[in-house]
């Protein structure tokens, strides 16, 4: 189900102010792609422009195209709620509805959209997920118990959990891992690996080790000063990224040797 | 340093000389007793002089005050002495605070009990002279008359609130925004003049209705349940919606399912508090909805009685001999409060049972 992305010339605004300019790239599917870079240059606003959270915010804006398989995401009779079912999203801080308990939240993809499923089918897709997140030996047995009472590294599997239970055919995170501690991180890490079988993973960390350790390819954001759009310096496979970028602003960053 | 020579050796000095000064206390005791000293100095010069009871205990909390900043100033310093001065000044303004609320609880429960009797809860002022009758008509009176409030009111500012947070933009939330601090602003009066008017439009002049009350403290109630719905709804985590939105579900769905669920402890909180700030509200009642002696409850015939109107009709008009009168406006204050009190209550108990649970 994973699916291929296509981006060509892809601005993105926030109102009249270009955060991220002219990106063209293609994210393959059943991979992780990381995006890397400094703070600021729009790797976070990038991620959000593919399944199309960018807008949620006022004033917010895209110009480009992102297609998914061919289908353009941006196109003029595509309801961004319907993108947003086939591109999933984990954030950066664990964010598990604080109302519901683990059982609900997992379900909370099914549950939330009015979707009609059989007890039976709820509970198999919620096994499923959270199998599928590394937590349910964890919580099998607390599966009714608030969300809010897991650890932050648990939370974060689940609002992983919470995300594949809708089935999406691509999955953003964005930072997943920076507010965890390094076992967590190895956790999330080691679910990334797995998870990539199934779906298209595109991830933004701070983290090189971590975006060497997980990723297939990896792209560079940077942006040239402050107040300028950040632009897609270099994208290439990780191995190369990593020991011979093509670009000397990569190599600098990565080498610690930054501005 | 003259107070560290004067401590004795060994006991109080700290093993580091110069690093930490061994600071000279005054006993426990010295508050309580600067305080009953000043009290019983003042209350003895208060005998001698006749003056009031109430001066003279302020006139000792001001002397007991100043002492006790000089006494620790000469033995303790300069920043402990502060710390009592600043200790006795909270203090003093907070039992100032509490005066008028003790006072006037006092004051209701003891001249209001005369009549807490089962007659006041069962019977009407219907064929009542002088003594005896109740408020039963102006208790359900209130409580229909509320609810109703309610119901207008609740839907038409927890809308306003969601619009404001989760849709407005631009001038028309700005324009909205202004005219709900208007509405907060409006002197109650006015909302009675108002609901009057309206109703006297359709239904001629003199029209007294339950409905035309409700209406009056609606516009009363609207705004404040709208200001305190936007302040809940603001502090649901933003983070939420936008899980919510990641999973695919359209906005009406997660402003029902996750927005409003979140927030629903402080939502039934600024409601319940909402309606205790107007079953309250004397004016508007009285020129909308008037008094009865007898039992009305239908809201849509005619007068009714309340408890505010009901306690402020038997305080004015006490026929001969007034005293019943009087002791029966002071029960209908005194259930008032209790009622108020009671939804008091209500609100912090839901707060407690439907707030989002944190516990392992």
């Amino acid at each position: 189900m994973a699916k291929r992305i296509d981006i060509s010339d892809l601005n993105i605004f926030y109102g009249n102010f270009r955060a991220v300019a002219d990106v063209t790239v293609s994210i393959e599917p059943r991979s992780v792609t990381a995006l890397i870079g400094p703070s600021g240059c729009g790797k976070s606003t990038f991620l959000r422009s593919i399944n199309r959270m960018h807008e949620v915010l006022p004033g917010a804006r895209v110009e480009g195209k992102v297609a998914m398989d061919g289908q353009d995401l941006y196109g003029p009779d595509v309801d961004p709620v319907d993108v947003r079912r086939q591109v999933g999203m984990v954030f950066q801080r664990p964010n598990p509805f604080p109302t519901m308990s683990i059982y609900d939240n997992v379900a909370a993809g099914i549950r939330l959209n009015a979707r009609k499923m059989s007890k039976t089918d709820l509970d198999a897709l919620v096994e499923r997920s959270l199998q599928g997140a590394n937590l349910w030996r964890e919580v099998r047995d607390r599966l009714n118990r608030p969300a809010s009472g897991l650890s932050g590294g648990q939370q974060q599997r689940l609002c992983i959990a919470r995300a594949i239970a809708v089935e999406p055919d691509v999955l953003l995170m964005d930072e997943p891992a920076s507010a965890l501690d390094p076992i967590s991180t190895l956790a999330i890490e080691d679910l990334m690996t797995e998870l990539k079988e199934r779906f298209t993973i595109v991830v933004v960390t701070h983290n090189m080790q971590q975006a060497a350790r997980v990723s297939e390819q990896t792209g560079f954001f940077n942006l040239s000063a402050a107040g300028q759009p950040g632009r897609l310096i270099e994208f290439n496979s990780t191995e190369k990224i990593f020991s011979n970028p093509d670009e000397k602003a990569t190599e600098d960053y990565i080498s610690g040797r930054f501005g | 340093m003259s107070q560290l020579t004067s401590t004795p050796p060994g006991t109080r000095t700290s093993p580091l000389p110069g690093s930490v000064r061994a600071a000279r206390r005054l006993p426990r005791w010295t508050t309580a007793a600067v305080f009953a000293g000043a009290l019983a100095v003042v209350l003895l010069l208060g005998a001698l002089t006749h003056l009031l009871l109430a001066v003279s205990v302020l006139l000792a909390a001001v002397l007991a005050t100043v002492a006790l900043y000089a006494l620790s100033r000469a033995v303790e310093g300069r920043r402990a002495a502060t710390d009592r001065l600043v200790t006795c000044a909270v203090v003093g303004a907070f039992g100032l605070a509490m005066l008028p609320l003790v006072s006037l609880v006092y004051e209701v429960v003891s001249r209001g009990i005369a009549r807490l009797d089962s007659e006041f809860f069962s019977s009407s002022m219907v064929g009542i002279v002088g003594e005896g009758g109740g408020a039963y008509h102006a208790i359900f009176g209130t409580l229909i008359i509320t609810g109703l409030t309610a119901l207008i009111s609740v839907p038409i500012g927890l809308l306003t609130a969601i619009y404001l947070v989760e849709y407005g933009t631009g001038r028309l939330k700005r324009a909205i925004t202004f005219l709900v601090d208007v509405m907060t602003g409006i002197p109650s009066i006015v909302a009675g003049l108002f609901a009057y008017a309206l109703f006297a439009i359709f239904f001629g002049p003199g029209v007294r209705l339950g409905i035309a009350g409700a209406v009056a403290l609606s516009v009363l109630m609207i705004p404040v349940v709208v200001r305190s719905a936007e302040e809940v709804l603001k502090l649901v985590p933003n983070e939420l919606r936008e899980a919510s939105y990641a999973l695919g579900v359209p906005k009406w769905r997660t402003i029902v399912k996750v927005v409003l669920p979140t927030a629903v402890a402080g939502l039934g909180t600024g409601v319940t508090l909402a309606v205790a700030r107007v079953i309250g509200e004397t004016a508007p009642l009285l020129v909308t909805v008037g008094i009865t002696n007898a039992t009305n409850l239908n809201p849509f015939d005619g007068r009714m009685a309340t408890l505010p109107v009901f306690a402020y009709y038997q305080l004015t008009q006490p026929g001969v001999p007034p005293q019943y009168a009087i002791d029966r406006a002071w029960t209908a204050a005194l259930v008032l409060i209790a009622i108020v009190m009671a939804l008091n209550l209500v609100a912090r108990l839901i707060s407690r049972f439907f707030a989002p649970t944190t516990g392992r």
